[in-house]
């Protein structure tokens, strides 16, 4: 079997799978049932200065889809409401318990060197592996000047870093939020302060649902509602992208990074590691279905990665990097058509529906003897492939290449391209 | 002793009587609605929707159903099919919109139409509302023969296209098949008294009972009296076997016996033999011979001649008799009806094969069965008075001719459901023969 031993950042774990800092990280109970169930890893859920934090009733909202509950999740918990020392003891008591488990400390202090020190050296105290700095969450701590109010903020980011780099002998992780508009910033300012690894992304803002009856945002606290911060299922694609351009950006390549967005499955977590993921980490998928569901993620991933040759997770780490490009360096001359297997075709119209009405006109429906049959149009098809995505049939539709004889053509270089000076010349 | 029939009331436990007769396929809770809906891909041009005999938009109310829409998927529904509440009870889905399904190809499991169709219809009637409203009257009355699916359903499109209506129903109560016909733990609780006050809240419709064609009045009567007439009084006759022995006690017609059954308050005082065998291969063979063996008959046997694949009741129909105890066997017809003291002993049965010309032939070997009870379900026929009065309606066959519009050969005279020969013996097609033929005759009397 694949070895699956993870190394990120100077924190060592037996397998990449650990759970983000958020609710099922808030105590020792729950992250010794998370050890005795395989996770290879927490990111304790964010500590605080004394008095904790008071937090609200309710405080989730869903966003369910087509009968698949909480495909997005969206919340407006804010960091640990248990009293500092509690958690330190915990924390010590748990890493003492299970040392080859990586044991990173979330932390949120108010943007003073002092309250950073002070909070650095009581964590160094407990033995933990690493301390993960929340400068992500969207909802309630950000008012207050922390969170990500201080992710947005390129150089909040690298003073703070620095800071605790400064601070602590422990490995610095830097969670940055995703509510910006460009990841590289904070990610670029994250590694000038000294990072030892990002971890992203954290959650996004949002409005999970408006009770139509009650006419607030879900969840509804007394009547009114306020944005939360969304993950799940639903974010991963935004996630991917945040983590590809901080793994090809060129100066952040090679920074290690902590993947987290909508991680459910091995699947997940090895896409995001072909992207240059180090480790990752998953919440709402714990939160969904419980522990176990790691077990699905170890033995998932090393029978993967055995069936594809790779014998450790740096053998594929990154690997989809080089293929993440611009637009205009995509092949401009290359071309693919639907094409679909009349034996598995169920006759659903789908494809049909959705290119008459809303692409190119390229799937003839027709009837022949009271059967239907569905046909792609070749000269009508335009290869968007919008037709593969809504059949429902696994295999029923594919893209084939045509030979159409011509090379690689990028944007930049197409004679068709305005802006393009050589052709102009 | 051996020689006296054994039929008697109460064979069971009384509790039994009310679960053996309780709805066959209870309803889908919102929940579980919303995960079949979600189970449908929301076909273009979707198979089902054509396999359905009124045409429902079967992927649209799906879809509402999804959405919580309820009452949208409902007029969907009843907009093609004022009679989708029995529909979704009573159709045989698996040769109808579920064996069109697309998920059959795909996972050999179609999405459960009729379930979901029952679940939007019971929450609109249960709710009290009626979706319709009648459009200006027009001043024109029609009389409708037959309160049966066919009868309701014309009189219901009739009153919302603006006319007036008078229904003429032989039976006591109106619902037809629904009423009187349909195995009852196919509709319980007195649904189909239910889904008539439903059809006649759009108002403008009269029902008058215990009136029969060619006893009560003639069409000659209506022709006269009324602006149009629609023909929807079923099939009254039975099809005999024509053996000796048809007329000893013991030998029913198994419409009449379910019928009565129908109709029972108390179905622990309704006699049922403890031997119990059934001639036929259609549903009403199938009704009767579930129905008996939940009354507590210990053996029953259903005989057909032919082989299963030729059986009118659809496969899972045969397979839930089996599964209810009921023996069936194939390749088999009635020779000899025997009886002792005026009463019913044995039938004697032939086995049969199909010859080289492909015709059915007995093959001389014979076997007997011993009965308490002979049920009769080898089909109906019209009755010859219901092609009453002095004007001849053309048949086809022993049924009334009608054209795609359900027109007779009389001007005037429409007809559908089981009378006329085009007409599939189905609720759902009876319903679609009255609905085309409501339209038709508002074109005749607005033109």
């Amino acid at each position: 079997m694949a070895d699956l031993r993870c190394e990120i950042g100077g924190v060592k774990s037996p397998n990449p799978f650990w759970l983000a800092s958020a609710p099922p990280t808030d105590k020792e109970y729950n992250v010794v049932r998370a050890f005795k169930a395989g996770w290879g890893g927490v990111v304790w859920k964010t500590l605080g200065e004394d008095p904790p934090v008071v937090n609200v009733s309710s405080r989730y909202g869903a966003m369910s889809y087509n009968g698949t509950r909480m495909a997005g999740f969206n919340n407006i918990e804010l960091i640990t409401d248990r009293p500092l020392d509690v958690n330190l003891r915990e924390i010590k008591q748990v890493k003492r318990d299970w040392p080859d488990r990586a044991m990173v400390v979330s932390l949120m202090v108010p943007c003073e060197e002092e309250n950073w020190r002070a909070i650095l050296a009581q964590v160094e105290d407990t033995g933990a592996d690493g301390v993960e700095l929340n400068f992500g969450c969207p909802h309630g701590m950000s008012e207050r000047g922390m969170g990500s109010a201080v992710g947005q903020v390129p150089e909040y980011i690298e003073m703070v870093t620095r800071w605790c780099k400064a601070h602590t002998r422990m490995p610095v992780f830097v969670k940055l939020t995703p509510n910006v508009t460009n990841i590289l910033g904070p990610a670029r300012a994250a590694k000038a302060g000294g990072a030892d690894a990002v971890s992203l992304i954290n959650t996004i803002n949002s409005i999970a649902s408006v009770d139509l009856d009650v006419m607030a945002p879900t969840p509804t606290v007394d009547g009114k509602g306020t944005h939360g911060g969304y993950c799940g299922p639903a974010v991963k694609p935004i996630a991917m992208h945040m983590v590809a351009e901080i793994a090809r950006d060129a100066e952040t390549a090679g920074l290690p990074i902590s993947a987290i967005g909508g991680i459910s499955n091995w699947r997940d977590a090895a896409e995001f590691m072909t992207l240059g993921a180090g480790s990752v980490q998953v919440c709402t998928a714990a939160m969904h279905h419980g522990f176990k569901i790691v077990e699905d993620m170890i033995d998932g991933l090393g029978y993967w990665m055995d069936e594809k040759g790779y014998r450790t997770l740096d053998d594929f780490r990154g690997a989809a990097v080089p293929n993440v490009t611009d637009w205009q360096y995509l092949n401009i001359n290359y071309e693919i058509v639907a094409k679909i297997d009349q034996d598995l075709c169920i006759k659903c119209g789908l494809c049909h529906i959705a290119c008459e009405d809303t692409s190119h006109q390229a799937i003839a429906a027709q009837k022949a003897d009271g059967l239907r049959r569905y046909e792609v149009i070749d000269q009508e098809c335009v290869g968007c492939n919008l037709c593969m995505h809504v059949c429902p049939v696994e295999g029923c539709i594919s893209m084939v290449e045509v030979d159409n004889g011509k090379g690689y053509l990028n944007w930049k270089e197409d004679p068709r391209n305005p802006m393009n000076q050589k052709a102009a010349e | 002793m051996g020689n006296q029939p054994d039929i008697r009331a109460g064979r069971l436990p009384e509790s039994a009587y009310a679960e053996n007769f309780s709805d066959v396929h209870p309803p889908l809770d919102r929940k579980a609605a919303l995960i079949e809906s979600s189970r449908c891909y929301f076909c273009y041009d979707a198979p089902c929707v054509e396999a359905c005999p009124t045409g429902i938009d079967i992927p649209s109310f799906i879809r509402k159903i999804s959405t919580d829409n309820v009452r949208g998927a409902a007029q969907d529904i009843l907009d093609e099919n004022i009679l989708g509440g029995a529909c979704a009870r009573v159709c045989p889905t698996e040769v109808l919109c579920q064996q069109a399904c697309v998920r059959n190809a795909q996972e050999a499991k179609p999405v459960q139409i009729g379930l979901l169709q029952r679940y939007a219809t019971d929450a609109v009637m249960d709710a009290g509302v009626h979706p319709f409203s009648r459009a200006e009257k027009s001043g024109k009355t029609v009389a409708v023969i037959g309160a049966g699916p066919a009868g309701l359903a014309c009189a219901h499109r009739l009153a919302v296209l603006g006319h007036d209506v008078v229904i003429l129903e032989a039976k006591p109560k109106s619902g037809g098949l629904n009423e009187y016909g349909i195995a009852a733990y196919k509709l319980p609780d007195a649904f189909a008294q239910k889904e008539v006050d439903f059809v006649l809240q759009i108002g403008g419709i009269e029902i008058r009972n215990d009136q029969a064609l060619g006893r009560d009045f003639t069409l000659t009567d209506l022709r006269r009296d009324y602006d149009a007439v629609f023909l929807g009084m079923g099939l009254g006759g039975v099809r005999q076997l024509g053996l000796e022995g048809e007329d000893l006690e013991g030998v029913y017609n198994a419409v009449d016996y379910i019928a009565e059954l129908r109709q029972s308050a108390d179905l622990k005082a309704l006699p049922v033999g403890r031997k119990v065998v059934v001639i036929g291969g259609g549903n009403t063979a199938i009704d009767i011979a579930v129905q008996t063996k939940r009354l507590g008959a210990e053996d029953v046997t259903l005989v057909y001649r032919r082989g299963a694949e030729a059986m009118s009741a659809t496969h899972h129909e045969q397979e839930f008799a089996q599964v209810n105890g009921v023996k069936i066997k194939h390749w088999a017809q009635p020779r000899e009806i025997r009886g002792m003291n005026g009463h019913i002993t044995d039938v004697i049965f032939e086995y049969t094969q199909l010859d080289e010309g492909g015709r059915l032939a007995g093959t001389g070997d014979v076997f007997s069965l011993p009965v308490d009870m002979l049920f009769k379900a080898i089909g109906q026929t019209m009755l010859p008075q219901a092609n009453g009065g002095s004007e001849l309606l053309e048949m086809d066959g022993a049924k009334i001719a009608v054209n795609v519009e359900r027109q007779t050969s009389l001007s005037g005279v429409w007809a559908g459901g089981d009378c006329v020969a085009i007409s599939a013996d189905l609720t759902v097609a009876a319903v679609q023969d009255g609905k085309l033929a409501a339209e038709a005759i508002n074109s005749f009397l607005r033109g």
